[in-house]
């Protein structure tokens, strides 16, 4: 589904290698020390950032030249993932018509469905916000589920939330993802979110991103560089 | 986003509009007419008003700022706001009110009648003091935000110490000003220097004329092109030369956020200093709002009387304000980065004469010159006020473009739909403000619009203007009252309407 291809990117002394792929369908956490290169690695695939060598390929395709809007990609970042001064209803509109125009009657009954699914239901009118934390996260995940794309980006989208919260939104994410049949990549500090979430982990230390190895078995005996990061 | 080949045809426009009348000057102008005494003498009279009007002006603001800044009372944030009002405040309008308190048959010499003495306002001393009356609250502003940036804790420590008032001063007042007092001195030399109205209303004659005005004289009156371009190379020359020194203390006095506060004082509780800053205050107010009080009194009374052609006067100045107000909002907005702040600045370089008697040049041949006196304005005052436009809008410019780009980019927003859904709602409370000071700048001015107008197509601060020409001053104060009122009008309604419903 994901390759990176001999994948190298530097930025001053900063430096990041990645030779790796990730089958359909998974579900992987993105892990390893702050500072490493995880949003990095999540800009390098979505097309935020270029690498200096190297190809990234997407469901076969060569995209490592096309611009973030034109992959099959979809992401949610830390913040900054609803326009505030547009209501839920209009915010996801822009991601059904990204060049404008007003959605048809099929468009606005499937905004309306995926809010509902997201537990937002008859909230279409209101402002990011007026909403909690949650439900703004929750208008986000109706986002993602509503671009369809078949590879979802996840930057520590539940950083601001608190625990119960978090362990809540991975698994209604890892529900919407799996619903989809999409392949997800989320960046996490939290051990717990990324049990929540994924099956698979990929390791970004040391200016590599390694392939992806089940999750469990590496948080159970860990390398060195996890190790120290993870404490003890 | 994608703006940027967008940005560089404004910034291409921009430039153009200022090069051109630049290059017209230079080139178009054959033999030119070395300049004469009467040159020499308008140099000397630029500087030396400019040189009095800015040192007057941070010499009364100094004490007035200090007041404000250690004083408490009723209406103190009424008065910091009336001090941004002159900004957009009618020349002319300001000219009328002083001339109601301080002209022959003014407030003033009433008062003195019976002590046998008479004051003459017209000369040097009557364009500095409408220069002080000017730039006294845009000093003011400056030396106040001053104040206010001295550290809480470094008086708390003088208290502490108990240091008497004059130690205070010594120590932590001095030397704030010697930071800020050069930089309020340079801003208010430069804008002086190239003052029209001012001198076109209260000066005159060969003792009292500004380069910008020798400008229009020799145009309008003499019919002597050369010369005209003679001195508007040397008004080019001096305003690139004072560009270039106010750039060396350049810090900007900003719109006024943040002065609202008042920095607690233990050393200035005596009953003395008490009633020295509060004269101080009353004297600056006094100063400030009675020529305004004088022409809403003279004013109400005519206002209803007009003949019919302020109508057509006062339509074609909210021609003017309007397209110059959408040009300018329109380059602002593609200018809205750090090299297009440099962009509009450069604008800021030619005076409002040189560029009409360059774009005079380059119309000349062909079309006449009266016939385009209302495009012309409206470009004029466009430009004049890109830079302030800018500057409103270019720090949450960058905001919005930090925050949403990113999303933009992964939704794969068109240009079209990320500046109709995203920018222009994030923008409007600048934006609104930005439009409610370009309208009235641009309804106010008195400029370019002397240089090319004839009767057929006056604005409204011209009209007033040969009112008082034709020493109809009843007449002339109902409808600068007419003029100051769609000013205010006009920036309250456009400034607003970026505020409502601005939520999240």
């Amino acid at each position: 589904m994901l390759t990176l291809e001999g994948l190298r990117y530097t930025d001053g002394a900063f430096m990041l290698r990645a030779d790796l792929t990730v089958p359909a369908g998974r579900r992987v956490a993105v892990i390893g020390p702050s500072g490493a290169g995880k949003s990095t690695l999540l800009d390098l695939i979505a097309g935020f950032r270029t690498p200096d060598a190297g190809k990234v390929r997407i469901a076969g395709q060569d995209v490592t030249a096309l611009p973030p809007g034109q992959r099959p990609v979809a992401m949610l970042f830390q913040d900054n993932n609803l326009f505030p001064h547009l209501t839920l209803a209009q915010n996801l509109a822009l991601a059904l018509r990204p060049r404008g125009g007003r959605p048809d009657a099929a468009e606005r009954a499937r905004i309306v469905a995926v809010l509902a699914q997201v537990g937002l239901k008859g909230m279409e009118a209101r402002r990011p916000g007026s909403l909690s934390g949650g439900q703004q996260s929750r208008a986000a995940l109706a986002r993602l589920i509503l671009q369809a794309r078949p590879l979802i980006l996840l930057d520590e989208p539940f950083a601001a939330l608190g625990p119960a919260l978090r362990a809540e939104m991975a698994g209604l994410m890892r529900q919407a993802v799996d619903a989809a049949g999409a392949t997800a990549l989320m960046v996490t500090h939290d051990m717990a979110d990324a049990r929540a979430f994924a099956d698979d982990a990929i390791l970004v230390a040391e200016g590599m991103a390694h392939p992806p190895v089940a999750l469990e078995p590496l948080l159970k005996d860990p390398p060195p560089a996890l190790r120290a990061y993870l404490g003890g | 986003m994608a703006a940027s080949p967008v940005a560089i045809i404004a910034a291409l426009v921009v430039i153009g509009l200022i090069l051109g009348p630049v290059a017209a000057l230079l080139g178009l102008g054959g033999d030119l007419p070395a300049p004469g005494p009467a040159e020499w003498l308008a140099l000397r009279f630029t500087l030396l008003q400019a040189a009095l009007s800015a040192s007057l002006s941070v010499a009364l603001a100094i004490p007035t700022a200090r007041a404000l800044a250690r004083r408490r009372f009723a209406g103190r944030r009424l008065l910091i706001t009336l001090l941004g009002a002159p900004f957009i405040l009618p020349t002319i309008v300001a000219i009328l009110g002083l001339l109601a308190v301080f002209g022959q048959n003014g407030a003033l010499n009433a008062a003195l009648a019976p002590l046998g003495w008479r004051l003459n306002i017209y000369g040097l001393h009557g364009v500095v003091l409408a220069h002080v009356f000017f730039n006294l609250p845009l000093a003011t502003r400056m030396i106040l935000q001053g104040w206010l940036a001295i550290p809480g804790e470094r008086l708390r420590l003088a208290a502490g110490m108990d240091l008497s008032p004059a130690m205070v001063m010594r120590t932590l007042e001095v030397p704030m000003l010697a930071r800020v007092v050069p930089g309020a001195l340079a801003v208010i030399f430069v804008i002086c220097l190239s003052s029209f109205a001012v001198a076109l209303t209260l000066g005159g004659g060969p003792r009292a004329t500004t380069l910008e005005l020798a400008i229009y004289q020799a145009l309008r009156f003499d019919f002597d092109v050369a010369r005209a371009i003679t001195v508007a190379l040397m008004q080019l020359g001096l305003a690139m030369a004072a560009g270039a020194v106010s750039l060396a203390f350049a810090r900007g006095a900003g719109f006024g956020a943040g002065l609202d506060r008042t920095v607690p004082r233990w050393d200035a509780a005596s009953p003395w200093l008490r009633a020295q800053d509060a004269a101080c205050i009353a004297a600056a107010a006094l100063f400030l709002l009675a020529p305004l009080a004088m022409i809403a009194a003279k004013g109400a009374g005519t206002l209803a009387a007009q003949d019919p052609t302020l109508w057509r006067a006062a339509a074609h100045s909210l021609i003017v304000a309007t397209v110059s107000t959408a040009l300018t909002l329109a380059w602002a907005l593609a200018l809205a980065n750090r090299a297009g702040e440099w962009v509009a600045l450069a604008g800021i370089a030619l005076s409002p004469l040189v560029l009409g008697m360059g774009l005079f040049l380059i119309l000349r041949p062909f079309v006449s010159p009266l016939a385009v006196a209302l495009p012309v304005t409206a470009l004029a005052n466009a430009l004049a006020a890109l830079p302030f436009a800018v500057r409103i809008l270019r720090p949450e410019a960058q905001t919005v473009r930090e925050d949403y780009a990113r999303l933009a980019q992964a939704l794969n927003l068109s240009p079209a739909v990320w500046l109709r859904r995203v920018l222009l709602p994030r923008l409007r409370r600048p934006l609104g403000f930005a439009a409610g000071l370009t309208a009235a700048l641009s309804m106010g001015d008195l400029g370019v619009i002397a240089l090319f107008a004839d009767p057929d197509r006056a604005t409204l601060p011209l009209y007033v203007y040969r009112l008082m020409g034709a020493y109809r001053m009843d007449e002339a104060a109902g409808a600068a009252l007419f003029l100051l009122l769609l000013c205010l009008g006009l920036f309250w309604l456009l400034d607003r309407g970026g505020r409502t419903d601005a939520d999240a």
